[in-house]
């Protein structure tokens, strides 16, 4: 510790004038903040320092997501439709007790909450649909790009472009190709076909929100999986070639298991995006036709802000079980790295 | 030395006319629909001229965030000086009371009286916390180009909603005419049937029934008209929950036959349809209780968070006062909130003879409004009905759901709400 500030603290040779000129105010604010880090060392002892390094972060953890995390307790547990907590009258678990309140759990008519539970049950759907989806595309995607075809780099971009978008953008772009008079009914009906009511068909509205969501992100997933294709070692292939492995082989013996690291990293991170997803599906379909397309986080925001009684404490009681399912994936994702790692 | 003498110099001398002219800053958070936004600056810059201690600042929002941002807001204690919102009994206890600061109180109760009730909370009776920048009446608008080119005769006077259903079909069919009848997905256009169909949303035993036999009429006309093909599920199937979902675009693009929508659309119809065919306004079809549709509006109301009252009391007895709102009401094709206006009939000198029709005819509307459907509109539960009622007829409308189970689901639905809206700390 000692040793780094000292060699902060030693006289800049830059080549140029502009960099002594960085360099020097930054041995000016070393020398600055020298002393109190010196007292403070003094005063709890070298072996606690991390822990005010931390503090900056751990102020801001806890100010912008653990004291949100804590009032969306507290909404869940009380009731009425005051905003500040002092204001709430204590419900106990009321709101928990409704939304859990079912006849049958497969069946959402037969829940008290049924709305929750159609959201449930749609994002289970979309998200099932979207993992598979978003996986393989990436994935053939990644592997086509990992090979030395022409215009790789142009391609790279255009698979990444959509991410770099606003995901009410892109709803918005496909609502104006999907809706009645759109691009695509245009096609259909330029080529002899009739025109499809995208948005009235539960199955299509399902079918385009995957569609759109794989459409978006794709790109950042290809490009992790790009990331692994590349740092599998080329002497293996080569090895491999040697041997006179067929195509499938290499793939499913090699490219599978090296990239195994990969793709739980993206099949984790799509599991917890669809789990949560919202915007896109919010502005392309609005949750319908009736509530196909409605997504738990949707529920949520309706509850809490678009009726007329803003029920917070029903909305945060439901945010509260989101978020213990979301908990619970990513323990299942550090577990599954953890133990790939050892 | 130098630059702290520079800036202090340049502070002061900006410092002395602020001194001189210490202004209050007034807030509105306004939507349009149309032109009223433009409408209503050029009146707030007239009222600064005369006013030169106010400066008023009139932030232009969508509908969406005066109905979700602004309510929360409000709970949280903060918010504008003034807003124009439409869902005055939900937000009736975070409205001002500027009474005490207007200058003629009986002025206000003479023109604005029976929608200042819309604005109090239950049990007051003397609150002025707004007037009415419009007074809206639901009713159909017709494309009477598509009936003349398919040569199907339009329904009289005293006309059914049936009878209207089977023309606009008939219509439709010969022309190819995507929507025979569209609704906006709006629980207030619903009521717009129901109440003809003898709704009546009463309190039974201090408990709100919003489901009642003429509620069930019309929910079952919209639900056959649906599966008649009537109507197309692309208003109130293709979105979920208490989403709005008008035909504007639709009717302009006359794909619509006959549109149940109301008042505020003229002005936008007239400026947009211009000649590209011939609409008009027809009044409310009629059902076996009345022909009555639903009042309505928007008002701009003072906020309790404002810490002007005095000067929010200068701006709406000004706003408010007969020579302004009649131009106001007169440039934005508005049916006038005010009595004397109303009385008077308003010179709507910018209105095409196809939107002075179709104004006379909405203005005529009020008049057989059935007092059922105002005390409906004053209810301040009246937007938890509405929600209520178009989420669920919409599930019915795609199927997820049965007619019964959707009048069950709505009973609970407002019940749960206004227990959840009684709880106190």
């Amino acid at each position: 510790m000692t040793d780094t500030i000292r060699s902060h603290g030693a006289p800049a040779r830059g080549p140029s004038a502009a960099a002594a000129v960085t360099t020097g105010s930054a041995n000016a604010l070393m020398r600055l903040t020298d002393p109190p880090m010196r007292a403070v060392q003094r005063l709890i002892g070298a072996s606690r320092m991390p822990y005010v390094f931390l503090l900056p972060n751990l102020v801001f953890f806890g100010l912008f997501v653990f004291l949100p995390i804590g009032i969306n307790i507290v909404f869940s547990v009380t009731g009425g439709t005051a905003l500040f907590p002092s204001e709430r009258p204590y419900v106990g678990a009321e709101h928990y007790a409704r939304l859990l309140d079912c006849g049958s759990y497969l069946e959402a008519a037969s829940c008290r909450e049924d709305l929750f539970w159609r959201g449930v049950g749609n994002t289970l759907t979309f998200t099932v649909f979207q993992m598979v989806a978003m996986v393989l595309f990436s994935l053939v995607t990644a592997l086509v790009l990992n090979r030395p075809i022409r215009g790789r780099g142009f391609f790279r971009a255009v698979y990444f472009f959509p991410v770099l978008l606003s995901p009410v953008v892109v709803a918005l772009i496909w609502k104006w190709i999907l809706q009645r008079d759109g691009l695509l009914n245009a096609v259909l009906t330029t080529a002899g076909g009739e025109k499809i009511l995208f948005f009235v068909d539960p199955g299509w509205a399902m079918f385009w929100a995957v569609f759109v969501s794989v459409w978006a992100h794709m790109g950042f997933y290809t490009l992790i999986l790009l990331a692994g294709l590349q740092a599998i070692p080329r002497d293996v292939y080569e090895a491999a070639e040697m041997d006179g492995t067929r195509p499938w082989r290499v793939f499913h013996r090699i490219t599978l298991p090296l990239l195994w690291p990969n793709l739980l990293v993206v099949l984790v991170l799509v599991l917890i995006r669809s789990v949560q997803v919202f915007d896109e599906v919010f502005v392309l379909t609005g949750g319908g036709p009736g509530t196909a397309t409605m997504m738990v986080v949707q529920y949520i925001y309706t509850t809490a802000f678009a009726n007329q009684v803003q029920n917070f404490g029903l909305a945060g009681a439901a945010s509260v079980l989101l978020g213990a399912v979301l908990f619970v994936l990513t323990l299942i994702q550090l577990f599954l790295t953890r133990r790939r790692a050892s | 030395m130098a630059g702290c003498a520079l800036a202090l110099s340049v502070l002061g001398s900006a410092g002395v006319p602020a001194l001189a002219q210490a202004q209050t800053t007034l807030r509105i958070m306004w939507y349009s629909d149309g032109n009223e936004g433009e409408v209503m600056n050029d009146l707030l810059r007239r009222f600064e001229e005369k006013n030169k201690d106010v400066k008023i600042v009139l932030d232009q929002v969508p509908f969406k965030a005066i109905n979700e941002t602004l309510p929360v807001q409000l709970a949280s204690g903060q918010g504008p000086d003034l807003a124009r919102i439409t869902d005055m009994g939900g937000l009736a206890p975070y409205l001002m009371d500027v009474r005490p600061h207007v200058k003629d109180a009986a002025y206000w109760e003479q023109n604005y009286g029976p929608f200042l009730q819309w604005m109090r909370v239950p049990g007051n009776t003397t609150a002025i916390p707004g007037y009415m920048t419009q007074l809206t009446v639901t009713g159909p608008f017709v494309n009477k180009t598509l009936f003349e080119q398919a040569g199907v005769a339009m329904p009289g006077a005293n006309a059914t909603w049936e009878d209207w259903a089977k023309a606009a079909k008939a219509v439709a069919d010969k022309v190819q005419a995507p929507f025979p009848v569209a609704f906006d997905r709006s629980g207030h256009r619903f009521f717009g049937l129901a109440v003809s169909q003898g709704a009546q949303m009463a309190e039974v035993g201090g408990e709100l029934k919003p489901v009642d036999d003429g509620f069930k009429r019309a929910a079952k006309l919209v639900v056959d008209w649906h599966k008649s093909g009537v109507m197309s599920k692309e208003l109130w199937g293709a979105v979920s929950g208490t989403a709005y979902r008008g035909a504007n675009e639709e009717f302009k693009n006359a794909q619509v036959v006959f549109y149940e929508s109301g008042s505020w659309q003229t002005a936008q119809f007239d400026k947009t349809i211009g000649d590209a065919f011939d609409w008009i306004a027809v009044p409310t079809p009629c059902g076996p209780a009345n022909c009555s549709g639903m009042p309505g509006g928007a008002a701009l109301v003072a906020l309790k968070t404002s810490s002007h009252p005095a000067e929010v009391g200068r701006l709406l007895d000004y706003l408010a006062s007969e020579e302004v709102a009649a131009e106001f009401y007169a440039r934005t094709l508005f049916v006038p909130g005010h009595i004397g206006l109303a009385k008077k009939g308003i010179a709507y000198k910018s209105a095409s003879p196809q939107a002075a029709a179709a104004l006379k005819v909405f203005g005529d509307a009020v008049g057989k409004l059935d007092p059922v459907a105002y005390r409906i509109q004053g209810d301040p539960s009246s937007r938890i009905v509405f929600n209520a009622a178009i989420s669920r007829l919409g599930q019915v409308v795609v199927g997820e759901t049965t007619l019964d189970d959707a009048y069950q689901r709505i009973a609970s639905d407002v019940a749960q709400q206004i227990a959840e809206r009684k709880k106190k700390q």
